[in-house]
This record gives structure tokens, sequence and C-alpha cells, in this order.
């Protein structure tokens, strides 16, 4: 078979799935749905992971080997608009898209192969796999897709997917609030990103996303400017709004703690490793350009930094456990993207590999902890080390690989992170390292008040296999997944890069993270009233972060304020009054002519009598006096 | 101005002027007796444009017939020596209107057209009652013998439908 | 009577045919109505007699079609009698007026 096809399958098979799980799973496959969605995304997964090794470690002229350029496998050519303006479908295949296609499958199979045992019982459990099947396949298509317009639509169905499944539980009517806030914030962004593809594209004159870098850096590209700033990095800093919706950065990432609706393995797939990683992947796709216009990467910069510090600073406060680890995905993604900002394109794409890991991992042992507690309130969690060793070992690996702590793979990526930053802005640097203190502090705060600060006694309670599988695999990738030479393997134009030798720079973020997690351990490892005393000795500074900042509240606002008095009350008003009462006065005046009218039909005989003579003289007239 | 001439002012003046009485006059009974006259008058026209047989029809059918059975519908319907109601405000002037308007009309039509010659002096067959029930009953080419017998049909026709309309439904036994 | 011009005997018809016409818009009393009826039909029979008389002395399709005419009316007359006495019957006036149920 051609390779080209396997690339294509890799789509293809979640997307069969949710076809047939969608047409027929209620009534024909109910429980069976599970292993039939488990199984096409098991293929998927085996395909994505035989690419990877083709493409990385492959030699030999049939099998995918690592060039220099990335290689466009397929172009079909779909809606063209003119002779150089055309929508196509194509699969690119380069370092970080075969990187992500790992990630993506890896990730919903985990999820997959957990939701059997979660989900189990669910009246929806084949409607259930058709959404995560059909997740899956947006979010490979949009890893793989070679077209900015292609892009687009597969940004706009992993969007689609997303509500679908954070509405999942759609009679709780929190459930439906938050899917239509995502959905209506990350919409709001893509017009942003709509408008900068538009741009972009009319520069350039082709989506082709391979071309596009091409011709706007060309040297003799004449350069067009709006309000003294050159198109192009309206363009990109349009695109990046569009990246920072779907990512949840500073202000735009309201939705991403209400998303938390949904069911945990949905919020592990979706929320944590995939989903809220393509603004970052979108950044990266486009590095070429981004790199070549300072200003506009330091808006990533600062927007990356910016959220990574007031996302940490927030999750010190939450009580809910999603909530926290809702939070942390931000302040990471944060992190992925200040990167970025400081030309560490490895050490993103590094950080999102092991990020995927084990956030995975920490949502997966929040629904078993879930399960187990009945709530999502860390006040009603406490001693739980003894009823749940696996889960306990899990989360502790988790924790500490989000930390920084070596060797787990989180101290390789945050290291790679803060080297880059401390040589692009040393304030970043600065922000990064209190924020990874901040981390290591609201990780083992959650470690801790879960698994500890009450006594410990119970039985352990075994978990099904269904779900424990998933959660040592995904340790294991937390532990290992930072010993993959990533900078030997990427680079942002596909060369080789040397790779960067562990400096003692390392020093400081482990020594500033053991601190946060030792003002964990004092306050949250035994049960006393330590925590309210810091609570209100900061008592400003602790609403303040408690409430989030008060930024749903400006959002409230501005939308029931502004927007609904300025232009919703105008609109109805013209509705009810100009459009409708047009159309009444009409039917008004019909109804009123039409009354006067009809007393003509008097139901008295003379009276015709007299219309028939009236009518006769007339037309005597007529034909006498006026035909002749 | 002759004699005949002034016979047939005076036959108008009488025509006319008991049929305006008749249509606007308030008790029925003087009504039906102004319309007697009327048509008295037009026989005398008939009498004067020397039509004997037809003003005899005339008096025989109309005064004596016609007249008489309207009577009786009064005397079967109403107290006849009741006053008629006055006509509806509105449509009284809108039908005096369209009455001048259509006399006027008329008139004006009548004036302009040309009549040809009186032929006065052409004297042919003499409307005497013999030459008029020989042609009724002839079968040639000016001969009314068809629409005769489709009239006798007629007044047939017309004696049972009077008597379906006119007949009391019987009275269900309970 | 060839000096009283046709022309005046049909003005002559002309208005008796309005005075019935009135009579007959105007009339709020059955019977009275069929009196404006023969008003109006006498007039037709006049003109036919004096078109007859002026026009085509040697014929006598004139006289045929007032005779004719003259017939009718008497039937006519009758069947209009039957009516209102039927009519009478379920109104119990036979003012015209009454009879308005057929409006809208």
């Amino acid at each position: 078979m051609p390779n080209s096809a396997y690339i294509v399958l890799i789509v293809l098979l979640p997307l069969a799935g949710f076809v047939l799980l969608g047409l027929f799973g209620r009534k024909y496959f109910r429980s069976f749905a599970g292993l039939i969605g488990t199984g096409l995304v098991l293929i998927s997964t085996g395909l994505a992971l035989w690419v990877a090794y083709q493409f990385f470690f492959g030699t030999g002229n049939t099998a995918l080997a690592f060039r220099s350029h990335p290689l466009i496998m397929l172009k079909a050519n779909w809606l063209p608009f003119s002779p150089h303006l055309s929508i196509d479908l194509s699969a690119i295949i380069d370092p970080i898209s075969v990187m992500m296609i790992v990630v993506v499958s890896f990730i919903s199979l985990m999820v997959h192969i957990f939701s059997l045992g979660y989900m189990k019982g669910e009246e929806r459990f084949a409607t259930y796999y058709a959404f995560l099947g059909l997740f899956t396949f947006s979010m490979l298509g949009l890893v793989l897709s070679g077209n900015l317009f292609e892009t687009y639509i597969f940004w706009e169905l992993v969007g689609c997917s997303s509500f679908l499944l954070i509405g999942y539980y759609y009679d709780r009517p929190t459930a439906v609030a938050a899917a239509k806030k995502a959905f209506i914030v990350t919409r709001f962004a893509d017009l942003g990103f709509l408008v900068g593809i538009l741009i972009l594209s009319f520069q350039a004159k082709t989506l082709d996303i391979g071309s596009l870098s091409v011709k706007l850096l060309d040297p003799g590209f004449a350069r067009a400017s709006f309000l003294g700033i050159s198109l192009v990095s309206w363009g990109l800093a349009l695109v990046f709004v569009g990246g920072a919706g779907k990512s949840a950065m500073f202000p735009l990432h309201i939705w991403l703690p209400d998303a938390m609706e949904g069911p945990t393995p949905v919020s592990a797939l979706i929320h944590a490793a995939t989903m809220v990683v393509a603004g970052v992947y979108l950044v990266a796709r486009l590095f070429l350009l981004y790199s070549a216009d300072p200003a506009v990467l330091q808006i990533v910069l600062y927007v990356g930094a910016l959220s990574a510090l007031l996302a940490a600073i927030i999750a010190c406060t939450q009580t809910d456990i999603k909530r926290v680890l809702a939070y942390s995905t931000m302040s990471q993604i944060g992190y992925m993207m200040f990167a970025l900002g400081s030309y560490g394109y490895t050490a993103s794409m590094f950080h999102l590999f092991t990020h995927a890991f084990f956030k995975a991992l920490l949502f997966l042992c929040a629904g078993v902890i879930i399960h187990q507690v009945h709530s999502n309130e860390m006040g009603n969690m406490g001693g739980l080390r003894k009823t749940m060793p696996l889960t306990h070992d899990c989360f502790l690996i988790a924790c500490l690989a989000i930390s920084g702590m070596p060797p787990f793979s989180g101290f390789y990526s945050k290291e790679e992170i803060l080297l880059a930053a401390w040589h692009a802005n040393k304030l970043v640097y600065g922000i990064g390292l209190f924020t990874s203190g901040l981390t290591a502090f609201y990780m083992f705060r959650l470690y801790f008040s879960v698994f500890w600060n009450k006594p410990a006694e119970g039985h352990p309670h075994r978990l099904p296999l269904v779900e424990s599988i998933p959660l040592v695999i995904l340790a294991l990738g937390a532990l290992f997944a930072g010993f993959v030479p990533f900078s030997r393997l990427m680079s942002p134009d596909g060369g080789q890069e040397a790779g960067s030798a562990f400096s003692n720079m390392a020093i400081v973020p482990v020594s500033v993270a053991l601190l946060g997690i030792g003002i964990a351990a004092y306050l949250y490892r035994r049960e006393s009233n330590r925590p309210e005393r810091v609570a209100a000795a900061i008592r400003g500074v602790y609403l303040f972060a408690y409430h989030k900042f008060y930024i749903d509240e400006v959002y409230t606002f501005i939308t029931k304020k502004v927007i609904f008095n300025s232009i919703g009350r105008p609109a109805a008003w013209i509705d009810r009054n100009v459009v409708d009462g047009l159309m009444n006065g009409l039917a008004a005046v019909t109804a009123w002519v039409s009354a006067r009218i009809k007393r003509f039909q008097s139901g008295k005989v003379q009276d015709y009598a007299l219309y028939f003579f009236l009518g006769i003289a007339g037309l005597a007239v007529l034909f006498i006096y006026i035909y002749t | 101005m002759s004699a005949s001439a002034v016979v047939f002012y005076i036959l108008s003046l009488v025509i006319l002027a008991s049929a305006l009485l008749a249509v606007t006059s308030r008790k029925i009974f003087r009504s039906a007796i102004w319309l007697l006259f009327s048509l008295t008058g037009i026989a005398g026209l008939y009498f004067w444009l020397q039509m004997e047989f037809v003003a005899a029809v005339q008096i025989v059918v109309y005064v004596g017939g016609i007249v008489v059975l309207i009577i009786f519908s009064i005397f079967l319907t109403q107290q006849s020596g009741k006053d008629l109601p006055a006509p509806v405000r509105g449509r009284a002037f809108f039908s005096i209107l369209a009455a001048c308007a259509g006399f006027v009309l008329t008139c004006l039509m009548l004036m302009r057209y040309a009549f040809p010659a009186s032929a006065g002096n052409r004297e042919g067959t003499a409307a005497s009652v013999g030459n008029i029930g020989a042609q009724l009953l002839s079968t040639s080419e000016h001969g009314y013998v068809l629409p005769f017998e489709v009239i006798s049909i007629l007044l047939l026709a017309a004696m049972i439908g009077c008597i379906v309309i006119a007949m009391k439904t019987k009275p269900e036994n309970k | 009577m060839s000096q009283v011009p046709l022309t005046h005997i049909l003005i002559v018809s002309a208005a008796l045919f309005f005075i019935g016409m009135y009579g007959l818009l105007t009339r709020r009393n059955l019977i009275t109505m069929l009196m404006s009826v023969e008003l109006l039909l006498n007039s037709a029979n006049i003109n036919f007699v004096a078109f007859n008389r002026y026009l085509y002395p040697d014929r006598l399709d004139g006289v045929f079609f007032s005779l004719f005419i003259v017939a009718i009316a008497a039937a006519e007359a009758a069947v209009a009698i039957a009516i209102i006495i039927n009519l009478y019957r379920n109104f119990k006036s036979i003012d015209v007026e009454a009879t308005d149920e057929m409006k809208f």
C-alpha cells in the first residue's frame, strides 16, 4: 500500500467511528460502541506510531525519510477561487505534525480505554464514543492540514466537537451554559483568525502554508501597510487572536474553567492535552513568519507570560479539583506560548509533548477520585492514600512532573523553556520562575488536600482494569517522555539542531519548586487552620484571586450593559415596531378597506338594482359617446 | 296644432301624471288606482294610434286582470288603509338622480337620431282583428304560430308555478 | 297622427320608463314594486306600437310583440304575487327592507 494512504487512514478511521456510532450506535451497538470506537482509534494510533517511526528513524527511499523540507503528501484541489487562490485538501508531514498525530491519537486511545470503565452504564454511551471519534478526527485533520483554510475548517470542527462534549450532560443547565460560553468565546476569537487568514492569503496570493511562508518572507515582496503597521503583521496578530481563543490565553480564557462541566475523560482529552494546544500548534506551524516579525512575537511572549502567571495565582485559591487543573492547563499553555515568543520552538514543542502525558494523567486520576468521593470539592476529600493506592502513585508522579522535579519529564521541558526565556527577556524569565514556584505550590496543595490532610484509613479500592491500565501507561509516559531527544528531531526550519546541554541554571527553578512543595506540605499535610490564617493575612489579594480577578464580571458587564443595551435593544425595537408594525399596518389597512367595501353587499334588492342601472348607464355612455 | 296633437298631449299628461302619483302615493290602495288610470291612459294612446285591438287587449288583460290581481294581493297581505313607510333617504336621492340622468341621456340620443321619413303615406295592412288573427296563426314567413304555442306553454308553466309557490305546506301530525 | 313626430311618443315612453324605474328603486313595498314593473313593461309596449305605426305601417310585427309582452307580463305578475304571498307568510311583512338576510 502506498504510504500516503496510511496517513489518510489515520484521520479517517475515527471519522468512520463517528458516523457508524452516531447513526447506528444507540440502537444496534449499545455497549459494543465503546469497543468499536476504541478499536478504530487503536488502529489509528498504531499507524501514527508507525509513520512516526518511519519519519524519524527510517532510512531508504520507500520510507518517509526525514527531509529538510516538510513533505506535502497529498493535494486534492477542492475549491478553486482563482488561478492562484484555491482551498485544497493537503496533508503536511513534518516533525511537529508527526509528533502531534502521535500525541493526539495516543492520548485519545488512553481516554477511549479509560471511558470504557468510567462511562459504563451511561445511557448515551454510543453517542459519547461517536463524539470522541468526531473530535479525534477533527484534531488529527487540524494538525495534518497543509492549507490555511483547511486548518480553519478543522479548527471549527474541533470547536464543534468540544461544544458537543462539554454539553454532553445536556439536562444540566450549567453544562449547557458552559458549552455555549466555550463556543461563543472561541467563535469570537475565530473571527480574528478568519480575518487574519484572509489578509495573509490575499497578500501572498495563496492559502498553502508552505508557499505562504516562502512568499511572504521573500525579500522582494512588496509590503503594504495599514495604519503604519505592515499588513502581514496585522494578519499574524489576528491569527494569533484566534489561537489565543482556542488556547485559553488571557483575556479569552473565561471558557476553560467552565468547560470542566463535561465528563472528566473529555476534560483530559480536549481541555488538557490536545484541543487547547491548537493555538500553540498554529503559531508553531506559522513560526517562520512569526519569527520574522519581532513585534508580533513580543505580543505572543507577553500574552503567554501573563496568562501563565494569572492562572497560577488563581489556581492557588480554587477548591474544585477540576478547576485547579483547568487553571493549571492555562498556565502551562502560557509557558508554551512564551517559549514560542522567546524563539524557543523546540522547547515549546517538547513541553507540549510532556504536558500531554502528565496533564491527561492528572485529569484521569481526578476522574477516579471524583467517582470515589462523589464530589468535586477538595473539602470533601482527604486521607485517600490508603483507599486508592494506584491513583495516589500516579497522581504523585504527575505532580512531580508538572512541578519540574528531576528526573521526571516536566523537568527537562521546563528547563528548556526557561533557558530560552533567559536568553530572550529577563523579565519573562522572572515571571516563569515565580510561576513554576506557584505551580509546585498549588499542585501539591491539591495533592496533600486529597491524599493527606485527614486521617487515612480504609481498604484499598480496586480499580477496574480498563481504568488502571491507561493510568499506568500515562504514568510511564510522564516518567520517561523527558528522555526523548527532541532537539535532535525538530527545529523550526526542519534541520537538525544541536542539543542543548544542561546548564547550571537548572538549580534555580528546582529549588524554587522545592520551596513551593515545602510550603504546601506545611499548610496542608495535616488538618489545621494554617491555610485560613494565611488567607486572612493576605485578604485582599486572596479575595481577588478567589474571584478569578473578576474578569467574568467584566465580561458580563460589557455584554449586558454595553452590547445588549446599545445593539440588542434598538434592534429588538426596530424589529417589533418597524418591521412588525409595517406588516400589521398593511394588514390593518387591508381589513379597513375590506370593511368599507363589504357594505356594498347589503342584501337589499333595490340597492343591487341601482348598481345595475348605474353600470348600464356607464357602459352606455362609454360606448355611445366615447368610442364612436 | 291639430286636434289629434292636442289629444295626444292630454293623453300623455294623464299617463305620466298618473304614473308619477302611482309611484309616490303613500296609501297603497290609491297607488293601485293611479296605476289603473295610467294603464287606461295608455289604452287611450293606443286608440289614438289606431291600434284598436292592442288597446282592447290592454284594457282586458292589464286593467281588468292584473290590476285586479294586485288589489287582491293588497287585501290578502295587509291593511289597505295604512300608510306606507317613507322611502329610505339616501336611496331616494340617488334614485331620482339616476332616473333623471337616464332620462336626459335617452332624450339626447332620441333627439340626435333621425328616424326615416314618416311613412304616413304608405298604406299597408290595416291592423284589423281579422288580419291579426290570420297572421298570428299562419305558418308562412311572417307567421307567429310558434311564439303563440310557446306562450301557451309559458302560461301553463306560470300557472303551475304560482300554485306551487303559494301552496300552504301541510302541518305535521305529531 | 302625422302631426306628432315619432320622437315625442318615444320621449313619453322614456319618461314612463324612468318613472317606473324610480318607483322600482324607491318603494319599500313589494306590491308597489310590482306596479312599477308594470309601468316599465308598458313603456316598452308603447315603443313597439309606435314604431310599428310610424315606421312599418304595412306590417304587424309590433302588434304581435306587444301582445306577447302583455301575455308575459300577466304571467309574471301572477308569479310575483305568489312569491309575495309566500314571503308574507315567512316574514309577516312585505317590506322589502326586511328581506336582507343575504348580506355581508
